[in-house]
């Protein structure tokens, strides 16, 4: 395939990302931090992202599982998984995480279980949907093209 | 007066031009950046790194102190050695949280003088006015961006210049209600004693692209009285939007 051809098809996939909401402007402030010294600077920060959430998900499930539940325990992992999503612009994930956070509020175990579902299901995706949109540029790369700017209307 | 408060401005800015060429080029600023998330830290680095500053990243505040070398453990030797010129932290932290930093680097002889920029993912009007009431030069909600750096920067370098004007005026403006109407008072130096600056007037040091809506009220004047000298009124640069 074209190197041209892939780049549109970057373009068209990374806006179609912020169409659905999966990505918000933090990631584009980010894209905005890479150059030519940091060429990797976004898949390093999302790879952080990943790793962290893995461990959060991991403690939530714990934590949750518990006969008597802290919730503010849980609370503290959400709000932990609120701010690196946040940070990258995941804002599916913060936005579960924000109505997860309400529910350790009032100690609704059952709100804080479907939220958990939920969040992981989001995490799921935007982690493939960055995976697919990581790859894209890869192929870019490795054919010699660069990795177009994004420019957004909002 | 308006005019104190402009005459004010232009010296502010004579003296920066001034300097600017010789310090410029001498150093870059030294932040130390303190949060407790490996993912914010990666980031925050790499925004002050692009603004062309020196950046000391640690993960919590006792680190923060042990570096500034204000921990309980060693005594400060008198002097800021590593010429911190700029605190960031993060509020929420494990253990000793921003707010508590703060306090500790604003109750030390040495450090007092560093500006303390605390950041946010909450954007809670209490929590602002205790960290602005402590001596927190600015409150960023986060995420951060660049404009919020770019911002931070600015107001950092032209701190270098100003000095004690900066401190004494913000020592003022806590008490500025009572200045304002006691003008033959001697204890404020002359310049400082011009209290309402037209609060009409933009913000001169804005340069940041995005101006920042205050959809919050000023949390740290009474409604009554006029804003203080606005350009440090750190109210109106708190960000309540997330994104673009």
């Amino acid at each position: 395939m074209e190197v041209v051809q892939i780049q549109r098809r970057l373009v068209d996939y990374t806006k179609s990302l912020f169409m659905e909401g999966f990505l918000d402007g933090q990631f584009l402030q980010l894209q905005q931090l890479q150059d030519e010294s940091n060429p990797d600077f976004v898949v390093e920060v999302v790879s952080l992202f990943f790793d962290d959430s893995e461990k959060l998900l991991n403690e939530l499930t714990i934590a949750l599982d518990q006969p008597n539940v802290d919730f503010k325990k849980v609370d503290g992992h959400v709000h932990q998984l609120k701010g690196s999503s946040s940070s990258i612009g995941a804002q599916r994930v913060k936005n579960v995480c924000i109505a997860f956070r309400n529910f350790c509020e009032v100690q609704n175990i059952e709100g804080c279980l479907t939220c958990l579902q939920q969040v992981k299901q989001e995490y799921y995706l935007v982690k493939n949907k960055l995976e697919t949109l990581f790859r894209l540029e890869q192929q870019i790369v490795a054919s010699g093209g660069s990795i177009p700017m994004i420019e957004m209307g909002f | 007066m308006a005019r104190d408060g402009g005459v004010t401005w232009r010296r502010t800015e004579k003296i920066d031009r001034f300097n600017l060429s010789a310090a410029d080029t001498a150093e870059e600023l030294h932040v130390l950046a303190v949060d407790d998330s490996l993912v914010d830290r990666k980031v925050i680095e790499r925004l002050l790194r692009i603004s062309s500053c020196k950046v000391t990243a640690v993960d919590s505040g006792i680190r923060a102190l042990q570096f500034l070398g204000l921990d309980e453990e060693k005594n400060s030797n008198g002097f800021n050695d590593l010429k911190v010129d700029l605190i960031i932290t993060d509020y929420c932290m494990p253990g000793m949280t921003g707010y508590e930093l703060l306090k500790k680097v604003k109750e030390s002889s040495v450090f007092r003088e560093i500006p303390v920029v605390i950041m946010s993912s909450e954007n809670v009007l209490a929590r602002i006015d205790r960290c602005l009431e402590e001596g927190a030069e600015d409150f960023i909600v986060k995420p951060v961006k660049l404009s919020d750096v770019k911002r931070i920067k600015d107001y950092t370098t032209r701190e270098f210049r100003v000095g004690e004007e900066e401190r004494t005026r913000k020592g003022i403006n806590k008490r500025k209600q009572r200045d304002s109407f006691d003008l033959s008072s001697s204890s404020p130096p002359s310049i400082l004693s011009s209290s309402p600056v037209s609060s009409s007037s933009s913000s001169p040091e804005s340069q940041s692209p995005s101006p920042s809506p205050p959809s919050i009220p000023s949390a740290s004047s009474a409604p009554s009285s006029p804003s203080p000298i606005d350009s440090h009124s750190p109210t109106r640069r708190v960000k309540t939007t997330s994104s673009e």
